[in-house]
C-alpha cells in the first residue's frame, strides 16, 4: 500500500512541475494555450511517468507505447513532459515557437518522442488508429494513447474514427478525452453541444471510463482497467478544469490560446509553489 | 494490335504484386474496392487491407498513424473523394510529417462518363500539387501505371497517383520510366504539345494531323507533375514557337499552370491550354464529353494552328 501512496504523490509531483514548465514556457514564448495544456497535466504526468512504456535514450523503439497528441494546441504540456523524461535538454524548453526551435507552436516530427504532427483538429484518433493497427499486423504488443479535447470531437473525423476503432475491435487503444468544457470561444456546452457523451461513446461500441481527470489514483487506476479490457478500445473521459491549478485561470476561456503576462507567471508560479 | 487496359486494373495487379515481395505494404480502400481493384490485394493480403467504409477523412490520418510505424500505406478511392474531402487530413497528417503514403485515386477526369459532376474530378491535380512532400503522378497508359505504383512504394514520402475509368490504349515506343523525366514521343520544331494522362493519346493524334499538313510537332508525355521536368520544358520553349498543354484536368491550377510557372521564368512562350475551362462536367459518354469539353484530337490541332 505504501508504495501505491508513493507512486501517487511522485506522479503529483510531476505534474506540478509540468505545470511550472507549462507556465514558464508560455511567458517566455509570449503566444500558446495554457488552459488545456494545465488541464491535461495529470493525464499526461501519469502517461509519461506511470503508464507508457518507452525509452528517452531510444525515442524511435519499435516496442514503445505510442502516444499522440490530437489537440495539438496543448503542445507544452507534452513538451514538459519530454523534456522531464529526458527526450532533450530542459533549455530547448526556452526555445518555444521561435524560428528554428526543435519545439514548434504545433506538435511535429522534428522534437524527440513525438510521433507524428498535429494541431489540425480530428485527426488524432484516426492516426492512433494507424498506429493500433500497425502494431496488430507487426504482432507487437504495444499499446497506442490520444489525447483528445472536448471542443475538438466536434469535428466529424473523430466520428469517423470511432465507428472504425471498434469496428476493428482495438482493444490496444486507449483514447483519452480531456473534457474541461470550454473551447476558444466559450463553454462547449453554449457553442455546440456534445451531450451525452458517455452515451455517444457507448452507442459507438466502446468501453467508456468515467473519472475526475485531477484525481492521480483515479487516473492510474483508469488506464489499468482500460489495458485489461479486451474486444473493444477504451475511452476515459476525464472530466478537468481548463487552467487547473491556477487560480486566475481557471475556467476562463479567455487563457485558452493567451500566454501569461509577467505578472501574471510571477503570482501562477507562486501559486503552483 | 496495340493492346489497351485499365489502368486501375493493372494497379491492383501490381499492389499484388508488391504486397507478395514486401510485408510492409498495406493497403486501404473506402468502400470501392471493386472498382479501384485494390479488392484484388484483399484477396490475397487479407490481413494487410483494411476498408474504411465511406469515410475517407479517417482512411487518410490513419494511413498517417500506419506510416509512421513503417508501413508503406496504399489508399485509394476516386480522386474526386480521395483529394477535396481529405485535403486537410492528406495536409496536415500525411505530407506535413512526409509519411510513406500512397493515394492512388482512380476514376479522375471527365471520362468518368455518366456519373456526371459530382463523380468528375477536374480539380485533383491542382489540389495534391500544391502541398509540400507530395509528389504527383499522371501515368499515360497501364505499363506506365505499373512503373509509377512500384516507383513510388520504394520511394520515400507521400505521392498522388492520377488513374482514369476507362480503358486506354498501351502507347509504343517509351523510353524506360523515369520518375521526374518526361519524354518527347515525337521530335518536332514547329510546337510542342505537352500532355499527361489519356490526353497524350489525343496529342499523338494531333500531332499526327498536323504532320500531314507540314507542321512539325514535338508531343511530350508528362507523366510526372510534380516535380516538373523543367529542362525539356525549356528546350520545348526554346527550339519551337509554342507549347500546347493537354490535360483531362480543369485549365486552372494542373498541368498548364505548373508548365506556365517554368516557361514564364526560364523563356517566356506562348502556352496554350487545352483541359476543362471553368465549368463544372455532366453525364454523358466518354467519348461526347471529350467533345464537348473540347479535348479532342480536333480542338488540340485547332488550338496549335491558333499558336502558330
Amino acid at each position: 500500500m505504501k508504495h501505491i501512496e508513493e507512486k501517487i504523490e511522485f506522479l503529483e509531483e510531476k505534474a506540478r512541475h509540468i505545470r511550472r514548465l507549462i507556465i514558464d514556457m508560455l511567458f517566455k514564448a509570449g503566444s500558446g494555450h495554457p488552459g488545456g495544456s494545465l488541464s491535461s497535466a495529470d493525464l499526461i504526468a501519469a502517461l509519461y511517468f506511470e503508464v507508457l512504456k518507452h525509452d528517452p535514450e531510444n525515442p524511435r523503439w519499435p516496442d514503445r507505447d505510442r502516444f499522440h497528441l490530437s489537440k495539438g494546441h496543448a503542445c507544452p504540456v507534452v513538451y514538459a513532459a519530454l523534456a522531464e523524461a529526458g527526450y532533450f535538454k530542459k533549455e530547448e524548453l526556452w526555445t518555444l515557437r521561435e524560428l528554428g526551435s526543435i519545439l514548434q507552436g504545433h506538435p511535429d516530427r522534428r522534437t524527440p518522442g513525438i510521433e507524428a504532427a498535429s494541431g489540425s483538429l480530428g485527426q488524432g484518433l484516426s492516426v492512433a488508429l494507424g498506429m493500433s493497427l500497425a502494431g496488430r499486423i507487426d504482432k507487437r504488443g504495444y499499446r497506442v494513447y490520444v489525447l483528445m479535447g472536448d471542443g475538438e470531437i466536434q469535428e466529424g473525423n473523430i466520428w469517423e474514427a470511432a465507428m472504425a476503432c471498434s469496428h476493428y475491435k482495438c482493444d490496444n487503444l486507449c483514447a483519452v478525452l480531456d473534457y474541461n468544457g470550454y473551447q476558444i470561444d466559450g463553454r462547449v456546452c453554449d457553442v455546440m453541444g456534445i451531450e451525452p457523451i458517455k452515451e455517444k461513446w457507448v452507442s459507438f461500441g466502446w468501453n467508456v471510463l468515467e473519472i475526475d481527470g485531477h484525481n492521480m489514483r483515479r487516473i492510474v487506476s483508469a488506464f489499468e482497467k482500460a489495458a485489461r479490457h479486451k474486444g473493444a478500445p477504451t475511452i476515459i473521459i476525464a472530466r478537468t478544469t481548463k487552467g487547473k491549478g491556477v487560480s486566475f485561470m481557471e475556467n476562463i476561456a479567455d487563457f485558452h490560446g493567451r500566454a501569461p503576462t509577467e505578472e501574471e507567471t510571477k503570482k501562477a508560479l507562486e501559486e503552483l509553489g | 494490335m496495340t493492346e489497351s487496359l485499365y489502368a486501375r486494373e493493372v494497379y491492383g495487379k501490381t499492389l499484388v504484386e508488391l504486397g507478395r515481395k514486401d510485408p510492409n505494404i498495406v493497403v486501404f480502400d473506402s468502400d470501392l474496392s471493386c472498382s479501384t481493384k485494390t479488392a484484388l490485394f484483399r484477396r490475397d493480403f487479407p490481413e494487410r487491407f483494411f476498408n474504411f467504409g465511406v469515410a475517407e477523412q479517417n482512411m487518410m490520418a490513419t494511413a498517417a498513424g500506419l506510416a509512421s510505424c513503417g508501413k508503406i500505406v496504399f489508399a485509394s478511392t476516386f480522386a474526386m473523394f480521395a483529394t477535396g474531402r481529405t485535403w486537410d487530413q492528406i495536409r496536415n497528417s500525411i505530407c506535413y510529417s512526409n509519411f510513406n503514403v500512397k493515394i492512388v485515386a482512380t476514376h479522375a477526369g471527365i471520362t468518368v462518363g455518366p456519373d456526371g459532376a459530382s463523380h468528375q474530378a477536374l480539380e485533383d491535380i491542382a489540389l495534391m500539387r500544391l502541398i509540400p512532400n507530395m509528389k504527383v503522378i499522371v501515368p499515360a497508359d497501364g505499363p506506365e501505371t505499373r512503373e509509377a505504383v512500384m516507383y513510388a512504394a520504394a520511394a520515400p514520402g507521400p505521392f498522388y497517383i492520377r488513374l482514369g475509368r476507362v480503358k486506354v490504349e498501351t502507347i509504343d515506343g517509351k523510353p524506360p520510366y523515369c520518375f521526374g523525366k518526361a519524354y518527347s514521343l515525337t521530335e518536332g520544331s514547329d510546337i510542342a504539345i505537352v500532355a499527361c494522362g489519356i490526353m497524350v493519346q489525343e496529342a499523338l493524334k494531333a500531332g499526327a494531323a498536323l504532320r500531314k499538313e507540314g507542321i512539325s510537332c514535338r508531343v511530350i508525355n508528362m507523366h510526372t507533375i510534380k516535380p516538373i521536368d523543367a529542362d525539356i520544358l525549356i528546350k520545348a520553349a526554346k527550339e519551337t514557337k509554342g507549347i500546347v498543354v493537354c490535360e483531362e484536368h480543369s485549365v486552372i491550377g494542373g498541368l498548364a499552370s505548373a508548365i506556365d510557372e517554368v516557361v514564364a521564368e526560364n523563356f517566356p512562350r506562348k502556352v496554350l491550354r487545352i483541359g476543362v475551362k471553368h465549368r463544372f462536367g455532366q453525364s454523358g459518354s466518354p467519348q461526347d464529353l471529350l467533345k464537348e469539353y473540347n479535348l479532342t484530337a480536333e480542338d488540340i490541332v485547332k488550338t496549335a494552328k491558333a499558336l502558330l
